[in-house]
């Protein structure tokens, strides 16, 4: 900052200290503003809003008052809320490794440069990210029907009976389907723009060494992408966590097999707009909020200590 | 605009002097003053005078009655809002009571939602208006729907006595005569679905609405309130002959696993795989707007009894129209949702196809005669006046039936995809809203 003043400005450096000190004060208040408004307004200010929320209990009863620290009691002991947060850890444990593991197959895949016509198969990888979820679930859910769906068509033409993707025990597996169809192409993405850094000469020497195709992705290609991986990684916890979509739209279809806790993000969705409990609402998001934190950054600090 | 809002300002402090005490704008609360009569004169007054009436309402009929009475009272402008379908506009109009900003002079409310919003105290008591008086003009079920203690909270605009839709084509070709008790009708399910084992006689997975409607018909009365106590309980024998008979029906596999208003349900109408359904008279528009295909085959029976020859019937959906506390122009408000629901406004109502809840209309012969082409000619509204005629004014929702019902899936649904039997399902329902009850400050009782 200081180099880009005019030397007049530096002539005066000594005469007006305190002015030119706040002037420039300012100024980089000028530029950090808008940034600093924005995010405490969406940010800071929704944050400590449901904060203060959770700190009170109102009642159709009784009307509201200020209860401490109760909700996350009462969140604590809530077996809805540990229900629906084992339900979103299953399907992480599940869902993830498979769908980061078919991304990066075809990340590879496109990376070799064996394939053809890659940039057709890149683009049609991709495509189903540019799907909203909301229009993804609904066409999904067609799919899943089995009376008029998909599913219900192929039984009929085959004569067979599938079980119905729809169904209490199916059903999560259905939604990770939907999931992973529509991420794989972001991750693959995510995976294939960290490959091209990778400098051609690291190969050459590869080859010299002798080294073939699956030494080279073992030895050179998956540890330069290790920082690729684990912000992959921490974005699908945090995704699997906040899953709400996908079940908020197949419960209009099977309602007796996705409860209105499913999730906990449509446990605290459902809390509120069905059951008016708005304080204690914010309670579970913010308890869900922590444990997304507290989880991802736990992924970060292995995920990058095995790469140092 | 300073002088449209000064307009108002007057307005609105001539309309507190007219209705103070009635409770729009604070008076006190003991007895005396709060129980003051607004006469129709005031009324009247009030409707010379003019001003804005906002309306949430979803009822497609309302439309023409609004122009109607705009003509009629030119001075007074009614907007009608559609803030969404029940759920949806309950959602909104909540949060502009909680904001205490932009709530409505008049809202639709579905009977099994109003307790909600007496109890509160978010909609007006309507019997210093006069609202007390109207009684006799209304079929019981919807009249009794209304009332909350000593109050009444809204003037019913339609109901949903309930009958039997049936495809008689699908009866004619199987050779399966019309159910009239519950046990025939669970008898007709298994002859149907043996002959064909693609149709059921009917869809369902677990729907509060249609649940409480069959407990009404059977005699269960699970809901006690008196105030802010409450009790739940589904152990009574009607309930017991609910679930007894419904149990075959599940176990049997003999009701079709589609979600009620999906797109396999409408196709399963058309198609005669979904032989019949038990829902309230505001069916037919349905029907005709959505089941197009199958115009012909479908006919009106009165609702199968728990006990032979019973005759009874019992509610399915119907709404009311309520003022909200917060709104304004109370007197305006009122005058309007009188002559929708309870004056002139009715019979236009009726033309445009909705099923009203005042007995001379139902009983009117023009009513009576209406021939539907959709249901082969049928005088359907016979069937319907007669059902009307016949539903129990004793029965009571919940004052959080809104929640109760969405949860309904979630514990009774089990039956339907579990071996959870459904007695079982009902008693985790009743834990659950008792629970809740209890967490919203009301002394529950099982």
């Amino acid at each position: 900052m200081t180099t880009l003043q005019p030397p007049v400005a530096a002539g005066r450096r000594p005469s007006r200290p305190p002015s030119r000190r706040s002037r420039r004060s300012w100024a980089g208040w000028g530029f950090i503003g808008p940034f600093v408004t924005v995010f405490a307004l969406v940010f800071l200010a929704p944050l400590a809003y449901s904060i203060y929320l959770s700190l009170f209990r109102e009642q159709l009863i009784g009307g509201t008052t200020f209860v401490g620290l109760d909700n996350y009691q009462q969140a604590l002991r809530d077996e809805q809320f540990w229900a629906a947060l084992a339900r979103v850890s299953l399907f992480l444990a599940v869902q993830v490794p498979i769908m980061l593991g078919i991304a990066l197959l075809v990340a590879l895949a496109l990376d070799s440069g064996r394939l053809y016509g890659k940039d057709f198969f890149r683009i049609s990888v991709f495509l189903p990210y540019a799907v909203p979820a909301v229009v993804a679930s609904l066409m999904w859910g067609f799919m899943y029907g089995s009376r008029f769906g998909l599913v219900g068509d192929i039984n009929a033409a085959l004569g067979v009976s599938l079980p119905d993707p729809l169904s209490p025990g199916l059903v999560l597996a259905s939604i990770g389907n939907i999931v992973t169809w529509e991420f794989v192409g972001y991750n693959m993405l995510i995976f294939y723009s960290a490959l091209r850094v990778i400098p051609h000469s690291l190969y050459e020497a590869a080859q010299i060494d002798g080294a073939g195709q699956w030494r080279v992705i073992a030895a050179i290609k998956l540890p330069a992408i290790r920082g690729a991986l684990v912000i992959a990684t921490i974005f699908s916890i945090i995704g699997s966590f906040q899953l709400f979509n996908e079940p908020a739209i197949l419960q209009k279809l099977a309602p007796n097999a996705i409860t209105t806790d499913y999730t906990p993000n449509y446990y605290t969705y459902s809390l509120s707009f069905s059951g008016q409990q708005h304080n204690y609402s914010a309670t579970v998001a913010i308890v869900m909020g922590l444990i997304t934190m507290v989880v991802a950054y736990a992924v970060q600090l292995r995920g990058m200590r095995k790469g140092a | 605009m300073p002088k449209r809002s000064r307009r108002l300002l007057r307005g609105t402090g001539l309309l507190c002097a007219l209705v103070l005490g009635a409770s729009a704008c604070g008076g006190s609360d003991d007895d005396n003053s709060s129980r003051k009569p607004v006469g129709s004169g005031d009324l009247q007054a009030a409707l010379k005078k003019g001003g804005t009436v906002t309306v949430w309402a979803w009822e497609p009929t309302l439309k023409q009655v609004e122009a109607d009475f705009e003509k009629k009272y030119p001075k007074v402008d009614v907007k009608l809002v559609n803030a969404g379908t029940n759920n949806d506009q309950y959602k909104a109009l909540q949060n502009a009571i909680s904001a205490k900003k932009g709530v409505p002079d008049v809202a639709q409310i579905e009977y099994y939602a109003l307790g909600q919003y007496a109890l509160t105290e978010s909609v007006t008591d309507l019997t210093p208006f006069g609202a007390d008086k109207l009684g006799d003009s209304y079929s019981p079920g919807p009249w009794n729907s209304v009332k909350s203690g000593d109050g009444i909270y809204g003037l019913p605009m339609d109901s949903g006595p309930m009958a039997l839709f049936y495809n008689k084509k699908v009866f004619d070709k199987y050779e399966i005569a019309v159910p009239t008790t519950w046990d025939e009708y669970v008898e007709a399910g298994r002859k149907l679905h043996e002959a064909n084992p693609k149709a059921y006689i009917t869809s369902d997975v677990g729907d509060a609405g249609l649940t409480t409607s069959l407990l009404w018909q059977a005699g269960s009365r699970p809901y006690e309130v008196d105030g802010t106590k409450v009790g739940i309980d589904f152990t009574d024998t009607g309930a017991r002959k609910y679930t007894h008979t419904w149990q075959k029906l599940i176990d049997e596999k003999l009701v079709a696993p589609v979600v009620g208003w999906s797109d396999d349900w409408y196709k399963g109408l058309g198609d005669g795989t979904i032989a019949t359904l038990p829902i309230g008279a505001w069916m037919p528009a349905n029907f005709a707007s959505g089941v197009k295909g199958a115009a012909g085959d479908w006919r009106v029976a009165p609702l199968p009894q728990w006990t032979k020859g019973a005759g009874a019937s019992a509610e399915n959906g119907g709404s009311s129209l309520a003022l909200p506390a917060l709104g304004k122009n109370k007197e305006l408000a009122y005058a309007f949702i009188e002559y929708a629901n309870s004056g002139d406004g009715v019979r236009t109502r009726i033309k445009g196809g909705a099923f009203p809840a005042t007995t001379k209309d139902l009983k009117s012969k023009a009513f009576q005669d209406t021939e539907f082409p959709y249901f082969g000619g049928q005088k359907a509204n016979k069937i319907f006046a007669e059902s009307a005629a016949n539903v129990p004014a004793d029965w009571k929702y919940l004052p959080y039936q809104v929640y109760a019902n969405s949860i309904f899936n979630d514990t009774v649904g089990k039956a339907y995809v579990s071996r959870t039997p459904l007695a079982k399902g009902i008693e985790s329902w009743q834990e659950a809203s008792v629970e809740y009850g209890t967490e919203q400050g009301f002394t529950v009782e099982k």
